[in-house]
């Protein structure tokens, strides 16, 4: 069981990153680029990685990777502001200096992918976490069968990643599906939540593995809809979320039944942690 | 029973092991009277050792008693575990100051601590430092903080020959007895044969400091003592857990109306896992000066039993007393075999003892198993 | 069997091509209820009127759908607006005269019912969930 060669006063001291970029995505919503301080370890990631990002004198959270993997001399970070220090982190000017511990946790079966068909199913800010799933997969695109995205958000102002969407359907054989909880006026496109668009997939469900992120209940609802379209449980993916400090299985915040979120997920298989999503407050 | 190397020290003598120790360089740790608890400080010599003092432990309930005689380790356990000095609760991982729009940071290694000998490490405490090292040492990171000082320390351990109506060591196969783990493992003997100590080295550390010691060689009549003081505070327990199958057991009543019953009295106090040897939870705390050019960051001791331990945007998970108090022992006495091949519970019963209630995680799991509301309520 | 070919089936002579334009209502709320639709293509938004007199969509409904039931119960009284966002291509589908048919074949009322019950059940499942606004900062 031992592989630990890794001692906590490596993995409990930040490396300086530098913001190389903020963009807005939404009214909310910021995406960081960051790049490593000379010197640094290059920034390699698997899809579905998450960091423990630092403001100095602020605080730490935990922040999926959101980048492609392909490019590891950077580091990229969608993140939705919803409090001080989530506030504190988007509002970082360019040039100043991140701490950033990682990467960590289990990732996306990309590799156990290749070979079968992709559905990503992604509710509100859980896009972030997919993107480099989706570029791996559209990097490889050949040792793919068919993509679906399929992306749920509150509304067309809370949509991510506009652009990209728009170029990821262009892509052979990918099949791009964008709705939302709340139209408004302008917005042509679909209204309903993302289990709505489940019967315009194109998809062989027996040769399909799922990625889902989102909000715990709109999972649990996709995953329903998932096995109601004939996938199987051990084929589904989910990214769960709970509190974290360390990230490195000492402080025991993010405990899920028997698992720490941070070195046995955050990506779980479905069959694994199926009977846990059916309890309350666990 | 073969003599296997034990030997026998005066207690008279202790004083000598400890100022053996000291000149060694060790930084002695043992118990004494404080507060009206017996709690574990640093000591320089035997006369800080609680001579005559015993602890009467109920559910809920700690105080400490004059024995009769003159033993020096005449009770059974304080309301504090060697995990105080292992596990700290309060340390400094790092410091950092601003520097170019960014941070450097300042230091990073663990604090080199002096090297520690902890005088009377009762089995079940020994067991919970097993149960931490497989936590904090074997698993995917290395916690370096608990491994300089867990390396560090010379372990004397002390058998029990006395049992608290809240132990319940034997049946979870974690005591009273001691075979290894330790230094230098004793039994305090009195009686006909005088106020002495059956000792037997451990280690060939614990085997080079016995050399300086004028010990006796042990007649059979004290190895027998000794063993049936032990095999005497193991039968005097009263209280037990049957491990059969518990980890079904928890994993499946996850539902069990019993829950209700604990949390109507669980005042999440967090008392049971601040005592308990084996919880190890903490928590990361970055904290600057109000310039805001010096940062540091601290890791405290933490408890699941807290609102805030399960908080994520939009709330807390476990809201309620009763999904805090599940989570523990759910963790405690079943997770913990997935997590770490073993039980997280040593059978101190601190947890009893200490609980202002007197929830006894005993009866808790008595009634899960008997699928009924019975017990204290 | 399909949807198409089910009510297609039944009511041979009381189904109709139709093609709406974008930005064309097909009913609007308050209206006689009397037909429904199968969506061959195209896209419709159901819309409610809010208190400034601007429209929220509720939903969208695409190819394979069918579009109203209020036909099917009393008062026979469309509850929303059908605004074709897109060109949009359904069978028209004469609700009057399926409403008679079920009255007077029971049998033929259970399985209609069961069809449209079925649409309704997942339609209300889906309300509920976009009710709950699980992407909304708590």
């Amino acid at each position: 069981m031992a592989t630990a060669v890794i001692t906590s006063t490596d993995v409990m001291v930040p490396q300086s990153y530098r913001v190389q970029e903020v963009s807005k995505e939404t009214s909310d919503t910021f995406t960081l680029k960051l790049a490593p301080e000379e010197g640094s370890n290059g920034s390699s990631f698997r899809p579905g990685q998450f960091s423990m990002l630092w403001v100095f004198g602020v605080g730490e959270l935990p922040i999926s990777i959101s980048g492609d993997p392909a490019k590891n001399d950077q580091l990229i970070y969608t993140v939705r502001s919803v409090g001080q220090a989530t506030n504190s982190l988007v509002s970082q000017s360019v040039g100043s200096g991140i701490g950033v511990r990682g990467p960590f946790g289990t990732g996306w079966p990309v590799e156990a992918a290749r070979g079968r068909d992709v559905i990503i199913v992604a509710g509100g800010i859980g896009l972030a976490p997919l993107r480099p799933a989706i570029y791996e997969v559209l990097h490889r695109r050949d040792e793919y069968g068919r993509l679906v995205i399929l992306y749920g958000a509150r509304s067309p102002r809370d949509l991510l990643y506009r652009k990209e969407l728009a170029a990821w359907a262009r892509h052979r054989d990918t099949q791009v599906l964008v709705t939302v909880d709340y139209g408004g006026v302008s917005w042509r496109g679909h209204v309903g939540v993302v289990t709505t668009l489940f019967k315009y997939a194109r998809l062989k469900p027996t040769q399909s593995v799922a990625m889902l992120c989102g909000p715990e209940i709109m999972m649990r609802f996709v995953t329903r809809e998932l096995e109601a379209h004939g996938l199987v449980r051990p084929d589904i993916y989910l990214s769960m979320e709970r509190n974290m400090k360390c990230a490195v299985g000492f402080c025991g915040h993010c405990q899920y039944g028997p698992h720490f979120i941070c070195k046995d997920g955050p990506v779980f298989p479905y069959d694994r942690i199926r009977p846990l999503m059916e309890k309350y407050e666990l | 029973m073969p003599n296997e190397g034990h030997v026998v020290l005066a207690a008279s003598e202790l004083g000598k092991l400890i100022a053996a120790l000291v000149q060694k360089g060790y930084a002695v740790v043992g118990p004494t009277v404080r507060d009206g608890a017996i709690v574990y400080d640093a000591i320089e010599s035997e006369k800080e050792l609680p001579r005559g003092w015993t602890d009467e432990q109920a559910p809920g309930h700690y105080r400490l008693k004059r024995r009769d005689d003159d033993a020096l380790f005449g009770y059974v356990v304080g309301p504090q575990s060697w995990k105080k000095y292992l596990h700290p609760a309060e340390v400094r991982l790092w410091s950092a100051e601003r520097r170019d729009g960014t941070f450097r940071i300042l230091n990073n290694e663990a604090k080199p601590q002096p090297p520690r000998a902890f005088l009377g490490v009762r089995a079940c405490e020994l067991k919970a430092m097993a149960v931490q090292d497989r936590v904090l040492l074997e698993d995917k990171y290395r916690d370096a903080i608990y491994a300089a000082r867990r390396a560090g320390a010379f372990l004397i351990a002390m058998q029990c020959t006395q049992s608290a109506p809240t132990c319940f060591c034997a049946s979870m196969g974690t005591g009273p007895g001691i075979a290894e783990g330790a230094d230098l493992i004793l039994t305090e003997l009195m009686g006909s044969g005088g106020h002495r100590f059956l000792v037997k080295a451990g280690s060939e550390r614990g085997a080079e400091l016995l050399r300086e010691l004028a010990t006796t060689a042990a007649s059979a009549a004290d190895l027998s003592q000794a063993e049936q003081g032990v095999k005497t505070a193991a039968a005097a327990q009263t209280r037990s857990i049957d491990n059969q199958g518990i980890k079904e057991l928890l994993y499946k009543n996850f539902e069990h109306p019993r829950w209700d019953n604990v949390a109507a009295r669980c005042m999440t106090c967090a008392n049971c896992t601040m005592v308990c040897p084996t919880c190890f939870c903490t928590t990361v705390e970055d904290v600057s000066d109000v310039a805001g050019d010096h940062a540091e960051r601290w890791r405290r001791w933490d408890s699941c039993f807290t609102e805030s331990f399960s908080y994520i945007h939009g709330g807390s998970v476990r809201t309620s007393a009763k999904a805090r108090y599940r989570q523990w022992m759910t963790h405690k006495l079943a997770a913990w075999f997935d997590q770490f091949d073993s039980s997280g519970c040593v059978g101190c019963g601190r947890c009893i003892t200490w609980c202002p209630v007197g929830i006894d995680i005993t009866e808790e799991v008595r009634a899960l198993r008997e699928g009924t509301n019975h017990g204290n309520a | 069997m399909g949807l198409e070919e089910y009510y297609t089936g039944l009511l041979t002579g009381c189904a109709a091509n139709v093609r709406f334009q974008p930005g064309s209502y097909i009913f609007k709320e308050g209206e006689e209820a009397n037909e429904f639709y199968l969506l061959r293509s195209g896209r419709v938004a159901l819309e409610i009127f809010g208190a400034a007199h601007k429209p929220h969509v509720v939903e969208t409904l695409e190819e394979g759908d069918i579009l109203g039931w209020s036909w099917l119960l009393p008062p026979y009284v469309w509850k929303f607006h059908a605004h074709a966002v897109h060109d949009t291509r359904a069978i028209a589908l004469d609700g009057k005269c399926l409403r008679t048919k079920c009255e007077q074949n029971h049998d033929l009322g259970y399985e209609v019912l069961k069809r449209f019950a079925q649409i309704m059940e997942r339609r209300l499942e889906a309300t509920r969930m976009q009710l709950l606004d699980v992407y909304a900062v708590k």
